[in-house]
């Protein structure tokens, strides 16, 4: 089960990846077998409900998740070389020069006893031998780049002196400050404006367009989806549930819990653009059901659901070609594996 | 922030004013000052003629008034017990008690803060649970008994260390006297100084330790490793700078109490400090000195709670931002 990515060379590639947390319960499986590809410049929105693991995806691939949790299986490779093995110091190298991360929350991300300009300049000088001077220079370029009036003067403000909007294009000044390959956005405007949230988003896709930079923005607001991402990844209790070209899936989701995620028609401008509800409630993650996680609340289980597995998959090709599903576009529901094709 | 200090400075004076008027009231009414410094074979008319040059019988607040204008030029009259001007006493004495407070606090600080910051980062540690165990013992120990240990074990059954005194000392100007330049002297420092700042150091290593882990939680240090800078830039740079804050407020008023307490430690090691003079003043009522000395106190918590203000200002931006108000 390989994936024929829609965009050539994979910057990043995820296969089989398992987290596990140690809990007093026992082992916590947060992510079950996620694999998924991102090829330059290409941008994959990641939905899904809370707890569906799609921070510790990001954190997973960046090297970051910290003790009681682990990577228990699978691997994550950058550029063909896997990476998810590194020693810890030159897995650090990799962060911020071939890896980002811009976090949630720009009130909180940027230490607030820092000057901006410090932050830059401290970032950038970690990764290269430029000279301080110059390092002064690029941290203006890039806050010049991401749209602060002034930057020569604002370098030396401190984060509190910036709003929230202008806060989170620091971040991303800093997250993109030595031109990493990859990137990951968790949820960058949830905690913004909304009058802002379309600007940092735009500003985000056109930065990572013009240096072909793959991007992994996790999101949930279909509206973002919609505007920004090029495939959409649907992840349900650690798993993906399906995954394919954002018009596909969001116009034509193919799994159940997708179809329930898409209910409502995302536009940019609605206030209804945020997931809808489904009944029911993602199951603990220490006590998944067996066969599809989605059993209990699909209103098409039958009786496969609860015993195997379905694994993400290209749906068979008649179903395909009635349902107008483009390439690339796979789910993990038994409703379209081949069983069903060859009755 | 020129006003924010003015503003503090007021304060600061108020408070100083409030603590004279406590020295004054102690100086005046708590026995008779007059009785003190005659026999009891002096004439009623000697007396008499000495209560008057004193000033006693003119109105209190007159008096509170002429007290605050000497102590404001540190003048706080002579001393019962050795006839001489308690500033010159306490003047001689002040070198020994403020060099054994400040050791006392520096040892504090910096072990503090080292042992802190080292137990936060391998919370796991062996040596972070003996940390953890030490910092029970010099908090639940009195000063004077750990005092005495240092000296059985240090002075008594080793050898290593003097227990007695300051050693010798190098005068320094026209009243300052140091120990910091004479190996017997900086020998001598070594107990006092550990049993004074002892609690103050547990104290420190307890909250950097708390802070630290509190700091090491926050989105900005885990967008400062998603940023891949050192080990060393985040928790020495971004982690550390954060914690001080509550730090500098705590080592700050532990100054000051460090040096009100050296009284006890004085005592145990015979620092010829400003709290043995202190104590002995006590047992005679030797109430210029008592006053003097509550003044002088009263005037070292304040300027270091004005420091401490002012510190603040210097690690925070948004302080800062604040004072300028
Ligand atoms: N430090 C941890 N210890 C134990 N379990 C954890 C830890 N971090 C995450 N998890 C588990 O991993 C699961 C996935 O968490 P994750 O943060 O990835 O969710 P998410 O999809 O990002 O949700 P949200 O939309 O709320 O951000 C959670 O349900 C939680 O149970
Ligand atoms: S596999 Fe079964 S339970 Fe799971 S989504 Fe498909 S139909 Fe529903
Ligand atoms: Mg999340």
């Amino acid at each position: 089960m390989t994936e024929t990515p829609s965009f050539p060379e994979p910057v990043i590639s995820v296969r089989n990846l398992v987290v596990e947390f140690a809990t007093r319960r026992g082992p916590l499986r947060a992510i079950d077998g996620v694999s998924f590809t991102i090829g330059k410049g290409e941008v994959l929105g990641v939905v899904g409900e809370s707890g569906a693991g799609k921070s510790v995806t990001g954190s997973a691939i960046i090297g970051l998740i910290d003790a009681p949790g682990r990577i228990a299986g699978g691997e994550v490779l950058l550029h063909g070389k896997r990476i998810d093995n590194l020693p810890a110091e030159e897995m650090r190298r990799l962060r911020g020069r071939k890896i980002g991360m811009i976090f949630q929350d720009p009130l909180t991300s940027l230490d607030p006893l820092f000057r901006v300009g410090d932050q830059l300049i401290e970032t950038i000088r970690t990764h290269s031998d430029l000279s301080a001077s110059a390092a002064r220079e690029r941290a203006i370029a890039l806050l010049a780049e991401v749209g602060i009036p002034a930057p020569e003067r604002r370098i030396d403000g401190y984060p509190h002196e910036f709003s929230g909007g202008m806060r989170q294009r620091v971040v991303i000044a800093l997250a993109l400050a030595c031109e990493p390959d990859f990137v990951i956005a968790d949820e960058p405007t949830t905690a913004l404006d909304v009058s802002v949230q379309a600007q940092i988003i735009a500003l985000l896709k056109r930065l990572c367009a013009t240096r072909g930079t793959a991007v992994m923005l996790v999101t949930h607001d279909m509206g973002v989806i919609a505007e920004a991402a090029d495939r959409v990844a649907v992840m349900y209790a650690g798993r993906i549930a399906e995954i394919g070209p954002v018009r596909d899936v969001v116009k034509h989701p193919l799994h159940p819990y997708a179809a329930g995620l898409m209910g409502a028609i995302p536009t940019l401008s609605s206030e209804a653009d945020r997931l809808t509800q489904i009944p029911g409630a993602m199951p603990r993650l220490t006590n998944v059901p067996p066969g599809c996680a989605f059993n209990p609340r699909c209103a098409r289980a039958f009786d496969r659901c609860c015993i195997e597995r379905p694994e993400p998959a290209l749906p068979s090709a008649a179903l395909a070609a009635r349902e107008h599903v483009a390439s690339g576009h796979r789910v993990a529901c038994h409703l379209y594996t081949a069983r069903e094709d060859a009755r | 922030m020129l006003a924010f200090i003015i503003r503090r400075m007021m304060q600061s004076a108020g408070v100083l004013l409030a603590v004279t008027l406590i020295a004054f009231v102690m100086f005046r009414f708590v026995g008779d000052p007059v009785n003190q410094m005659v026999g009891i074979d002096t004439p009623q008319a000697e007396v008499a003629k000495i209560r008057e040059s004193l000033g006693l019988n003119d109105p209190v607040i007159v008096q509170y008034g002429r007290f605050v204008w000497k102590a404001l030029h540190f003048e706080f009259g002579i001393s019962y017990q050795f006839r001489q001007p308690v500033t010159k006493l306490l003047a001689e004495r002040m070198p020994a008690t403020l060099e054994l407070a400040f050791t006392a606090a520096g040892f504090a600080l910096v072990v503090g803060i080292l042992m802190g910051v080292y137990s936060a980062l391998r919370r796991d540690s062996v040596v972070a649970k003996v940390f953890e165990a030490v910092s029970l013992v010099g908090v639940s120990l009195p000063t004077f008994l750990i005092g005495i240990l240092l000296i059985y074990l240090f002075a008594v059954i080793l050898g290593w260390l003097p227990s007695n005194g300051r050693g010798q000392v190098v005068r320094i100007g026209s009243w300052w006297t140091t120990g910091f330049l004479t190996s017997s002297g900086l020998r001598s420092l070594i107990l006092p100084a550990i049993t004074l700042g002892l609690f103050q150091m547990t104290l420190i290593m307890r909250l950097v330790r708390a802070e630290m882990l509190e700091v090491l939680r926050t989105d900005y240090i885990k967008f400062a490793r998603a940023r891949g800078l050192t080990a060393r830039a985040i928790n020495f740079g971004h982690a550390l700078k954060n914690t001080l804050i509550p730090v500098i407020t705590i080592a700050g008023l532990q100054l000051g109490s460090i040096i009100a307490f050296a009284i006890i430690t004085e005592t145990v090691f015979n620092w010829p400090g400003m709290g043995i003079l202190f104590l002995q003043a006590v047992q005679n009522v030797d109430i210029p000195i008592m006053a003097a000395y509550l003044v002088m106190i009263g005037l070292i918590f304040v300027v270091i709670n004005l420091v401490v203000d002012l510190l603040y200002g210097l690690v925070d931006p948004r302080l800062r931002m604040t004072m300028r108000r």
